[in-house]
């Protein structure tokens, strides 16, 4: 029962760590990326009357910000709900 | 009506809402004192957290300086909500479950050591001073403007209402005149913005408003519009900046790990029940504040715009009322330099005629736009309820650094729960006072400073709680080895560029890499990083019980 517990907590670990990767990409690519870096270049495209760069600084990211904080409340209450089957 | 009776009405019932809900949620005992008993709804703690977050300077002066700055303004907007994301991922869940009531708690468990505990509570305490020192300035100014009264008899009252329910209330008290003070403060903002967007753009959505058509028959988009008029009169362009990229970027970075790492914004997520909670607990603060923040850049614009058009070669003698108004309080000042009679407002400081503060364009933006009596008066109770909100919660966490931090961790372990319910009502008001003499005799550094703040912040105290929770390998002498470097490689930048304590400013040129003072926070973290890695690798793992506790604190509830 023990060895159970470590593995699966290695396991769920693991998992938590690749989800972190991934949001965590997505969060530096829409504020360090499009609002800043690369921002010159997406200013060339027009999102209605946003010069789209200057859009991703002011909104986008933001919104972006708030959407990936409920990706990972979903997969991680997801995750959760697993492992706790498997402990019972 | 007129806005001052309005403002006495709508002032007074939000301040007795306020009292009421502090006299309803007295604190018992230490664990409602210092985590509001840790059994806050998410929902609740998310709106908490999202009012102890916004200050006076976010409600007040932000869109004013993004309207000043454009695009370089962005940095605020991406690193005061980017930070969240940190925190959701991060830190909040883990410290959650760590389970006891403050951040130096956490360092000194995971770093097994007094003298990480004591390096912890200090960088805790410079960094919340120096930001309450900037809010208790602020609380006065917002009464002085809006009760036209002194400043001082402003900081006075307003230390007068936080002592009373953040001494009596502790967390509990805070907690839930935070949630009173978000709805106010956000329906204060949201209503004039609306009334504006609708005004300029035909559009009720400020945020699409802001990227929407003109209103006035020519097609042309607003932004474009407010960058023709802007290249017009000298300025840069609205959506483009000055500052350097690698500037910004740090600043931006900076900011985020900064909000990330400030102990008054950790420790709301003590007061949840679970790890779960305290995930979407983050998210509600974050969408709370998202809501402000994506509608600030967009009044920014509407009111750069009205203003230029409003004022801009226009006869002195044809401003509307408003214009005199603000003229008398100084926050506009206008000198016919060239003896036309007319107003140039142009980025050639020599030819300039006007002066605006940044706090105008959300202070005067109801009466640009013609707004009703009561909508001005409501823009008052939200400064008011954003000042007070920020500054409750940091005094409530320098209370309990002193009496739990110090006095029950290191002075004097066998302290009753009685007592310690005492000194942390005692170091509260000691708090207040200390805050308040702050602002009625501000040192010339604070305003400087508080921006700074999250640059310590970020040096200090987020790699260590990072470190702790993702790393077994980080050890007591690694961790406070990288928050001393980080820390006094920060203050020593400060000092040198900012507030030129070790002989003359020195000019930009001779930034480190570029980057302002305000960015350096970002370089101070990284350096903390790496001294901590190294150091840690360099000595012997941390004991075994304490790897036990950073595997146990990683996973949910269920585990146990």
């Amino acid at each position: 029962m023990q060895i159970n517990k470590t593995i699966l907590a290695k396991k769920y670990w693991k998992k938590n760590i690749r989800y972190l990767i991934i949001l965590l990409s997505i969060w530096a690519l829409v504020s360090f990326g499009a609002g800043i870096v690369f921002k010159e270049t997406l200013d060339q495209i027009y999102l209605y009357g946003f010069p789209l760069g200057f859009w991703f600084a002011q909104q986008g990211s933001i919104y972006v910000f708030v959407i990936l904080i409920f990706i990972y409340v979903r997969l991680m209450n997801r995750l959760d709900d697993s492992v706790k089957k498997e402990l019972k | 009506m007129s806005v001052q009776i309005w403002t006495y009405i709508i002032v007074g019932l939000t301040f007795g809402l306020y009292i009421y809900i502090a006299i309803r949620s007295k604190a018992a005992s230490t664990k409602e004192f210092y985590v509001a008993g840790g059994g806050v709804s998410p929902l609740a703690n998310g709106m908490a957290t999202a009012a102890d977050w916004m200050s006076a300077a976010s409600f007040i002066s932000m869109a004013g300086i993004i309207a000043f700055a454009g695009y370089d303004g962005s940095v605020y907007l991406m690193g005061w909500t980017g930070g969240y994301v940190l925190l959701a991922l991060l830190l909040a869940p883990y410290l959650r479950k760590f389970g006891k009531f403050t951040v130096p708690d956490f360092i000194g468990d995971r770093y097994y050591s007094q003298n990480a505990r004591m390096v912890a509570v200090v960088c805790a305490l410079i960094v919340s001073f120096t930001y309450v020192a900037g809010q208790m300035r602020g609380v006065g100014i917002v009464f002085s403007r809006f009760l036209e009264v002194d400043i001082n008899t402003g900081v006075y009252i307003g230390m007068a209402i936080v002592l009373f329910y953040a001494v009596l209330g502790g967390m509990k008290g805070i907690t839930y005149t935070q949630v009173a003070q978000y709805c106010v403060l956000i329906f204060a903002f949201m209503v004039p913005a609306i009334f504006i967007s609708i005004q300029m753009t035909g559009n009720p959505i400020p945020q699409l408003g802001m990227g929407g058509e003109i209103n006035d028959g020519s097609g042309q988009f607003l932004l474009e519009k407010l960058n023709g008029l802007s290249k017009e009169l000298g300025f840069t362009e609205y959506t483009k900046g000055n500052k350097s990229v690698i500037d910004v970027f740090c600043i931006t970075l900076a900011l985020m790990v900064g909000t990330a790492g400030l102990p008054h914004v950790i420790v709301r997520f003590f007061t949840v029940k679970k790890m779960r909670d305290a995930r979407k607990s983050v998210g509600l603060a974050l969408l709370f504040i998202a809501l402000l923040y994506a509608t600030a850049p967009a009044v920014a614009v509407f009111a750069k715009t009205n203003l230029i058009e409003t004022v801009s070669n226009q006869p002195y003698s044809s401003m509307p009322s408003w214009f005199k108004n603000w003229e008398d309080t100084g926050l506009i000042e206008f000198i016919d330099k060239n003896g036309d009679d007319k107003i140039q407002y142009l980025a050639d400081d020599s030819k300039n005629e006007l002066k605006i503060d940044n706090d105008i364009m959300v202070l005067a933006n109801p009466e640009i736009a013609n707004l009703p009596a009561w909508v001005i008066a409501l823009v008052a109770a939200g400064g008011l309820a954003a000042a007070l909100s920020t500054a409750a919660g940091l005094l409530l966490v320098i209370s309990t650094s002193v009496s739990n931090d110090l006095v029950k961790k290191v002075i004097n372990p066998n302290i009753s729960e009685k007592s310690e319910l005492w000194t942390a009502r005692i170091s509260a008001s000691i708090a207040v006072v200390i805050a308040g003499y702050f602002g009625i005799n501000p040192p010339g550094f604070v305003a400087a400073v508080v921006a700074l703040a999250f640059g310590l912040a970020a040096a200090s105290l987020f790699p260590a709680i990072v470190l702790g929770i993702f790393s077994k390998r980080i050890n007591s002498i690694g961790a406070v080895s990288g928050m001393i470097v980080g820390i006094l490689f920060m203050i020593f930048y400060m000092m040198k560029f900012k507030l030129g304590w070790l002989g003359a400013i020195p000019s930009s040129d001779e930034w480190w890499f570029g980057v302002s003072p305000e960015g350096f926070g970002a370089i101070a973290m990284i350096l903390n990083f790496l001294v901590s890695i190294s150091v840690s690798l360099l000595t012997n793992p941390p004991p075994k019980q304490i790897q036990e506790m950073v595997e146990n604190i990683r996973v949910p509830e269920e585990f146990n």
